[in-house]
């Protein structure tokens, strides 16, 4: 029975580890700026967790293999109540380990989190309603136009409540497509019209909570013009699983025309330019 | 020895009646197994919800007719809709964090076997524990009413569904998770589907259960500290007894605060309060003008401060089992006691400071989340030395596989594996792709779900003997151990690799999204391992039922174990010891004594070179007055 269970245990371990190791499936082709540096930590993460995933399993085995009681002799077990040098030393080593795996981890997070979005950032408004992505784009004059909760109106596709009235919305754009300018920092300013959702560009390696009542300022740079699949990642009612959109990161030149055209252009641009850059080509 | 005033009081008659012997009993023993067979009720509950999910998930838009039949409204002509898997993903996960993972490894096991382990008679206080049970079981109807008032337009339209806020029509169940964030739980029927009654009873569902587990807290706490009888002092107590005393406290410590959000919750939903509503929020074109200056994050604190520690109170007494367990099977003392209580405790006290982690990304000061990052990881530290010195007890160990010890193996294995990748999602910068994809549940279902679970497998196949004077039979326990630590390993190793394509948490569908398409195989693979492994747990509950009738008669130490309750019949007489409370020599796991006539010496063995009593100790009924 020892002997059974050790070579089953060391099988799950065999085949766990190499679902990993044959990297069949593993993270998209990543697109943003800080995206290596993640994925550098995720990569040193995951070797100390399958080191340690295998070695305790290994050694788990080991012992119920060694140690099983094979009924032939009369010996008994090893009369020992522990050692505190082993107690120690363990609790040491790990400690040092994990500790530094945390430090090492805040990297990337201090990079976006810890300041403002650099200057010369292209911002997009994000306004996220139950299934449907808003875009605000403050066009030309780079200011937004003013925007009030009680001016929205579906019916009229005022999603946002964007106020006509006001001078700096005269240029203002607005989609259900965000397209951003590829190697520039993009400042998203979040906010959502009833519950809470998420921005979740899996290339982007960058998620993010659109909370009601917030506005919530986060920065990134995209490095790859194409287009990329949105989704919501925060469970917002029945029809969450379809809250999609797409991100168009598109060359400085294409993006600065595209942001010149006014509103009914703007759309037919946008639409011509899904249908001109392809989805990445994912692995089947 | 013990006093007659202190007796006086524990004290209670042996109950003739049916009523009082098995339904409002307040034998802490009869509670115990209540609290077992709630959660094995529950349970099958829950399990029948997750084969649902996974049915929809691999093969969306099937027609299973008989879906049809029973679920008119969530499933109209057998095709599963978005609604009604949304409100299984809640149900389930309530139902199994709440009356499955609390209730059986602390109100089950503990109530039953706490007591006897530190020699008392009874919990300190019965009626209370007779009124925790009772309370709980009131709340595991509310939420199955839940799923039956929420869909139910006849019930919805009726004075009580309407009263309750009525329900949302085309669902069969309460729509949040099991972590019900604000303001999709918070605003009422707006919100959609899955926001009416269903929500309020899933709420008041979730109250009731607070208000049990604190009753249950306090008796347990009060037992342990009080009743231990003489010579059982504190470092002489089996680990189970540390697990289920740190438990108790961090239920006492995390349930008020959840119970209060809940109360909060509730306010905004029926009386108009804002504790959670921000103002301007619009549903269809309306501005919803009733409620202003309210925080989302405000409820995910007030959650996770307790949702955390909850991780902590289901998988604690795992530990403790497994611990007991292994030592007894192994033939050998456990390796590092005094570390072992150590680490619970660490484990515990860091419980209460790493909430945050679920909130790196919900907008919450990023100088938080790093402090709370670095927190996380610390609590993998006592977690590793758990690990070492189960490893430490089984070196030089002589191994009975029993099915008990097989299943505590299995836990090892399981808690391993699952608890490990915690060191990705407690790292901030990680979180950011991880954060709500299916390497989340991946982690947590292994090492929060499974491997509690594997311990009270281990707990029950252990105890039975105990508790019904009869094995359980022992074949198909193996049949059902072996079937069960691989299926699992099945389902959740590639629920990783899930998550690591960046496949989203309740999705219903994973049919809109062409980055998740080459994941298909896979989840067809994680579906057909949960269906079987769903069914062998058929085997588990045969095996349960024909044993307490048919199993093979077992005496009063059948595994030749060293704790109190292996001093008494099996099962345990009305007042456990039969009037002659044990008195206690020697710590809990004195296996492979060199010189002892046996390979294990019983708690209860005097040592024969210290014959006076000065070794017996401790605060038990001894010196103790009320």
């Amino acid at each position: 029975m020892g002997r059974v269970l050790a070579v089953i245990i060391w099988i799950i371990t065999l085949l766990s580890v190499l679902l990993f190791v044959a990297g069949k499936w593993w993270f998209p082709e990543a697109i943003s700026e800080h995206a290596p540096a993640l994925d550098r930590q995720f990569l040193i993460t995951i070797v100390v967790v399958g080191i340690s995933f295998t070695a305790a399993q290994v050694g788990l085995g080991w012992m119920v293999w060694k140690y099983r009681d094979t009924g032939s002799s009369s010996d008994r077990a090893t009369y020992s109540h522990g050692s505190n040098r082993l107690e120690v030393v363990w609790t040491v080593i790990t400690a040092i380990v994990f500790i530094s795996l945390a430090v090492m981890g805040q990297g990337v997070w201090a990079s976006l989190r810890l300041h403002d979005a650099p200057a010369g950032s292209y911002s997009v408004e994000v306004v996220a309603q139950q299934f449907q992505w808003n875009f605000h784009y403050a066009g030309k004059d780079g200011i937004f136009g003013r925007t009030d909760p009680n001016l929205i109106d579906d019916s009229a596709t005022n999603y946002i409540g964007l106020d006509e009235t006001d001078p700096n919305a005269k240029d203002d754009v607005t989609h259900t497509v965000i397209a951003i300018p590829e190697g520039r920092p993009i400042e998203l300013i979040l906010r959502s019209r009833d519950v809470i959702h998420n921005f979740w560009v899996p290339q982007l390696r960058f998620k993010q909570d659109l909370v009601p009542g917030m506005n919530i300022r986060v920065h990134f740079t995209a490095n790859r013009p194409g287009k990329y699949e949105l989704a919501c990642a925060e469970l917002c009612g029945q029809f969450h699983y379809r809250m999609k959109s797409f991100m168009l990161v598109l060359p400085a030149a294409e993006h600065e025309a595209l942001m010149a055209l006014p509103q009914d252009q703007f759309q037919t641009r946008i639409t011509e330019l899904l249908a001109k850059y392809e989805l990445p080509v994912y692995q089947q | 020895m013990s006093s007659e005033t202190h007796e006086a009081v524990h004290r209670h008659e042996a109950p003739k009646s049916f009523i009082r012997k098995y339904i409002f009993s307040l034998d802490h023993k009869v509670i115990g197994i209540q609290y077992i067979i709630l959660a094995l009720a529950a349970v099958v509950v829950g399990v029948t919800m997750s084969v649902l999910m996974r049915l929809n998930l691999s093969w969306p838009g099937t027609k299973w007719s008989i879906l049809g039949t029973l679920f008119p409204t969530g499933a109209p002509g057998g095709i599963m809709n978005p609604d009604f898997y949304l409100s299984l993903v809640t149900m389930h996960g309530t139902i199994m964090v709440f009356f499955v993972l609390t209730t059986a490894p602390q109100g089950g096991f503990g109530n039953y076997f706490l007591p006897i382990q530190i020699g008392a008679e009874d919990m300190a206080f019965p009626f209370l524990n007779m009124m925790s049970f009772w309370v709980t079981f009131v709340g595991f109807i509310v939420i199955l009413a839940a799923i039956f008032v929420e869909g139910n337009t006849t019930i919805a339209t009726s004075a009580l569904g309407v009263w309750l806020g009525g329900g949302s029509g085309s669902t069969v169940g309460p729509i949040g998770g099991w972590t019900g964030y604000a303001p999709l739980s918070a605003v009422g029927v707006a919100a959609g589907p899955g926001q009416g009654a269903g929500m309020n009873l899933w709420i008041v569902s979730i109250a009731i259960f607070c208000i049990g587990s604190l009753l249950g807290a306090l008796n347990f706490i009060t037992t342990l500290l009080n009743m231990r009888t003489r010579g059982m002092t504190l470092m002489r107590m089996p680990l189970t007894c540390w697990a289920w005393f740190t438990t108790a406290v961090l239920a006492l410590l995390s349930f008020p605060v959840l119970l209060g959000g809940g109360i909060l919750l509730l306010l905004d939903r029926t009386v108009g309060t804002s504790f959670f509503i921000p103002g301007g929020l619009v549903f269809g074109s309306s501005v919803l003008n009733t409620h202003t200056g309210g925080s989302p994050i405000l409820w995910q604190h007030l959650f996770w401060f307790f949702g955390h520690p909850e991780v902590y109170i289901a998988i604690l007494p795992g530990m403790g089992a497994t611990s007991h367990i292994l030592s007894t099977f192994a033939r050998k003392p456990i390796f590092g006691y005094r570390a072992m209580v150590f680490a619970i405790f660490a484990i515990g006290l860091l419980g209460f400071f790493v909430w945050g982690h679920h909130m790196f990304i919900s907008g919450m000061s990023p100088y938080s989340a790093m402090t709370f990052s670095i927190l996380t990881l610390s609590i993998g530290v006592p977690s590793a030395v758990k690990t070492f010195n189960w490893l430490g007890t089984l070196w030089g160990a002589r191994i009975r596989f029993t099915t008990p010890m097989l299943f505590a193996i299995g836990f090892v294995s399981l808690f391993v594996a699952g608890g490990i990748t915690g060191l990705v999602l407690g790292q901030t910068s990680l979180d950011l792709p991880m954060h709500d994809t299916y390497f989340v549940p991946a982690h947590f279902h292994l090492v929060m779900g499974v491997a509690s679970i594997f311990g009270m497998f281990a707990a029950i196949y252990f105890w039975f003997p105990k508790m019904f004077g009869r094995f359980m039979n022992e074949r198909l326990g193996k049949f059902h151990f072996w079937l069960t630590f691989i299926g699992v390993y099945c389902i959740f190793v590639p629920m990783h690799t899930m998550g690591m394509v960046g496949m989203p948490r309740r999705y219903s569908q994973f049919t809109e999204y062409r980055f998740l398409d080459s994941i298909h195989p896979l989840v067809i693979f994680v579906s057909i391992a949960a269906i079987i492994t769903a069914l062998v747990q058929l085997v588990f509950y045969f095996n349960l039922i024909w044993s307490v009738f048919k199993g093979k008669k077992a005496g009063e130490n059948p595994w030749e174990a060293t704790t109190l309750e292996w001093t008494t019949a099996s099962p345990p007489p009305h007042d456990n010891f039969a009037g002659v409370l044990p008195v206690v020599y020697r710590g809990p796991y004195e296996f492979a004594v060199p010189g002892a006539p046996n390979d294990y010496v019983m708690q209860t063995e005097p040592d024969a070179s210290k014959a006076g009593s000065e070794e017996v100790g401790g605060n038990g009924h001894n010196g103790h007055k009320h």
